[in-house]
């Protein structure tokens, strides 16, 4: 029994039955391809996010999305301004405590270079409703590309716990059609 | 050592059992109840809040509730309830006295202290940093003194589980190769020291930080050691879980492993490569490339997997082969319909095994594979997932497994025989139903750690799909469920150590009905005429398609995400 000892003191050297055996080698063989479905994926799948990243202090990282933010504004909102930076440029978002900044306004089918990293706390970028995740750490910043492929008004959350304003932090994300055109002021 | 010498022979076992051995087992268990409870209502308490039409507590109580649930269920219900498991699969499994009980006393009562310190930090409301604790998020300075001086009670009580096998093997109280239960508690044990000196290699100096002495603690290096605890400490729950499985089957059927070899080598497996998920937690973060994660979150090639994808096998083949030995042999599944069901310690672990296998282990390899995390990271997919492993699997088990310590250790009667009877089945729909709906809240990209998910403070508010609402509604009242079943545990527990009738030299009969330890069953493991197991060839057929079918399913989920490169 399980809670005695091996009757067979020599249990090492029973065989192990072939329908055990046969499964052992089926759990083993999955193994191996849900392990290369991941490399896998690397080679053919559109979504692998990019591990690009710098060392940076947030006063660094905020001056560089401020900077952007005066060159792109096309309008404010709520007295945030709303940014929309060149197809296949770099794109600075920050996260602090409660918001996303600034507001970003892209266009469908561009790719963009967008630099994520927080300022005070963690911060997880969570968009919605398309549903990608992403860790955002303070000292880090977090480069990789994003291609949005629908327009819409959409949502960053926030989803790592950041103080007791967490449950207040989201904000918009704009995706328009390519070529569409600025709308200074709504 | 004179008091460590006296023994009486359990009547049910015929095995030693030593009084310190058993006054230790009793008061961890002891601690672990009065945990469970405590961390069970803050629970109950954040499943409430989450209901958006009750909306329970104001927003600082319910960060501070969820901060104390997952410190006092996660770590301290589970971990005292290992330190009696080590106890017994060492002591009274060996037929042998316990090393040092008072180094046994001194690791227990240090416990006692770091989960008492922790928790009054916390209620006094200015740790609200999570169990997690990520930096920068500081918290008070004894916040992190009590975990470490709970985590190094923990070491210590391991030390003394190690110091019981070597003097076992010196006073030769046992033949030939420890019990398979006691090899799986040897498992949990080396996995528990990996997990303790990660704690204290990241809290010593988080606490030195929280104190003023140290200027910065880099964000990822805490979370990367913290969740070689974290996650790890996890791993400690899984072999001892497992090992429970097959001590349950073993005492209430008879059952023998099929094979010690190939249980045995799943346990080996666990201690080789289960410590490398601490990278679960980093799948989405800077800093970190896609060769350390795929290698990591995969356990090397899934070699863990491997481990618990064997156990799914022997386990219910161990049950089914010593069922079909009593004579329960009609068709592909006369065994499993006439098991002991209206046994509490058997239903329970079933259930677990089941939930633990469909819930918990599938949807944990989908949630650390690289890309699919990107779908469902730190969104209510992960407190899901980890409800069905910590609280169907782990949790439910050690309920199961109590009914069967009271009589043995405790000599006592169940007090509510009847209560025993169903409250597996209560806690475990509300389990169930606590991992599913969260998980299907998760896939709705609803966040976790949220007090609100109607946004309706925020400048910027976003409309959450309306079913992301009955998700979260479903899950409140499955908590309840959960909660009755807690509370059924709780009172019959603590009203029969208390109150219960002394079984004095009778074996128990309230809850176990008829042990049969003494019957041959299966005769010779490893020999091809005991295997007929055709019922767990069928179940676990089932078991991988399922695998399978929702591994790919996610992989189409994230092709229809925005390219990311």
């Amino acid at each position: 029994m399980a809670i005695t000892s091996p009757a067979n003191r020599l249990w090492w050297k029973e065989p192990i039955h072939r329908v055990e055996l046969i499964w052992i080698v089926i759990a083993f063989l999955w193994g191996l391809a849900m392990f290369f479905t991941m490399v896998y994926w690397h080679a053919i799948g559109e979504q692998n996010l990019a591990n690009t990243t710098y060392k940076i202090t947030p006063a660094a990282f905020s001056a560089k999305a401020e900077r952007m933010a005066e060159q792109y504004k096309v309008r404010d909102e709520l007295g945030i301004p709303v940014v929309r930076p060149p197809p296949g440029g770099d794109v600075y978002l920050l996260g602090r405590i409660w918001m996303w900044w600034p507001i970003l306004e892209l266009e469908k089918g561009q790719s963009y270079r967008i630099h994520l990293s927080a300022m005070e706390y963690s911060h997880g970028f969570s968009l919605q409703p398309v549903n990608i995740n992403i860790q955002v750490q303070p000292g880090y910043e977090h480069v990789f590309t994003m291609t949005p492929t629908d327009t819409g008004e959409f949502s960053i959350l926030c989803n790592e716990y950041c103080g007791f304003g967490h449950h207040t932090m989201a904000s918009p994300l704009y995706v328009v059609e390519s070529g569409a055109a600025r709308s200074p002021q709504e | 050592m004179s008091a460590s010498q006296q023994f009486r022979v359990c009547p049910t076992t015929g095995l030693k059992v030593y009084s310190d051995a058993q006054s230790l087992i009793k008061a961890n268990a002891v601690a672990a109840v009065i945990f469970l409870a405590i961390g069970g209502l803050f629970g109950l308490s954040v499943a409430l809040t989450r209901w958006p039409d009750v909306h329970l507590l104001p927003m600082d109580w319910f960060y501070l509730a969820l901060t104390a649930h997952g410190l006092d269920v996660l770590l301290c219900w589970i971990i005292f309830f290992e330190v009696a498991v080590l106890y017994f699969a060492s002591a009274v499994l060996l037929n042998c006295r316990l090393a040092s009980p008072r180094t046994a006393w001194v690791a227990f009562w240090l416990m006692i202290i770091g989960a008492v310190l922790t928790n009054i930090t916390i209620l006094q409301g200015d740790s609200t940093v999570m169990f997690t604790s990520y930096t920068p998020l500081k918290a008070a300075p004894n916040f992190y003194l009590g975990l470490i001086i709970f985590a190094v009670g923990a070491l210590v009580a391991c030390g003394v589980f190690f110091g019981t096998l070597v003097i076992a093997k010196d006073e030769r109280t046992y033949e030939g190769s420890v019990p398979l239960v006691t090899f799986g508690a040897l498992t949990a044990a080396i996995i528990a020291v990996f997990t303790l000196a990660s704690g204290a290699i990241i809290l010593v100096p988080t606490w030195l930080w929280s104190l003023g002495y140290i200027s910065n603690i880099d964000p990822l290096m805490y979370k990367l050691v913290w969740w070689a605890m974290g996650h790890s400490s996890q791993q400690i729950n899984v072999s001892a879980h497992v090992s429970i499985w097959y001590a349950v089957a073993a005492i209430l059927l008879g059952a023998k492993p099929l094979s010690e070899k190939a249980s045995r080598l799943a346990f080996l497996l666990y201690i080789f490569f289960l410590q490398l998920a601490s990278a679960h937690h980093l799948l989405v973060e800077p800093g970190v490339g896609s060769e350390w994660k795929i290698f990591n979150t995969s356990y090397a090639m899934y070699l863990a997997v491997l481990g618990s994808m064997i156990h799914a096998m022997t386990v219910p083949g161990t049950i089914e082969a010593a069922q079909r030995r009593r004579g329960f042999n009609k068709g592909m599944f006369e065994w499993l319909r006439k098991a002991p069901w209206g046994n509490p310690a058997f239903s329970g672990v079933f259930m677990s095994l089941v939930m633990f296998g469909f819930l918990g282990g599938i949807s944990g390899v989908v949630l650390g594979t690289e890309q699919i995390n990107l779908i469902m990271h730190n969104t209510l997919y992960v407190p899901g997932h980890f409800h069905a492993t910590v609280v169907t699997g782990t949790t439910l088990t050690f309920m199961a497994v109590t009914y069967l310590l009271i009589p043995l250790l405790f000599q006592r009667e169940i007090m509510f025989p009847r209560l025993a009877k169903w409250q597996p089945y209560v806690f475990a729909i509300g389990a169930a139903g606590i991992s599913l709906f969260m998980m299907g809240a998760g896939t709705l990209g609803v966040p976790r750690r949220h007090w609100d998910i109607t946004f309706a403070d925020a400048i910027f508010p976003y409309q959450i799909p309306s079913a992301g609402f009955l998700m979260m509604a479903l899950n409140g009242i499955s908590a309840v469920f959960a909660a009755t079943g807690g509370i059924m545990y709780i009172v019959n527990v603590v009203a029969s150590v208390f109150f219960g009738k002394r079984t004095a030299d009778a074996p128990a009969k309230a809850s176990a009905p008829e042990p049969v330890m003494a019957r041959p069953v299966v005769a010779e493991y490893g020999s091809a005429g005991t295997m007929y197991i055709p019922g767990t060839i069928f179940l676990v057929g089932v078991f991988f398609v399922s695998f399978v079918l929702y591994y790919f399913v996610n992989w189409k989920y994230l092709a229809e995400v925005w390219p990311l490169r």
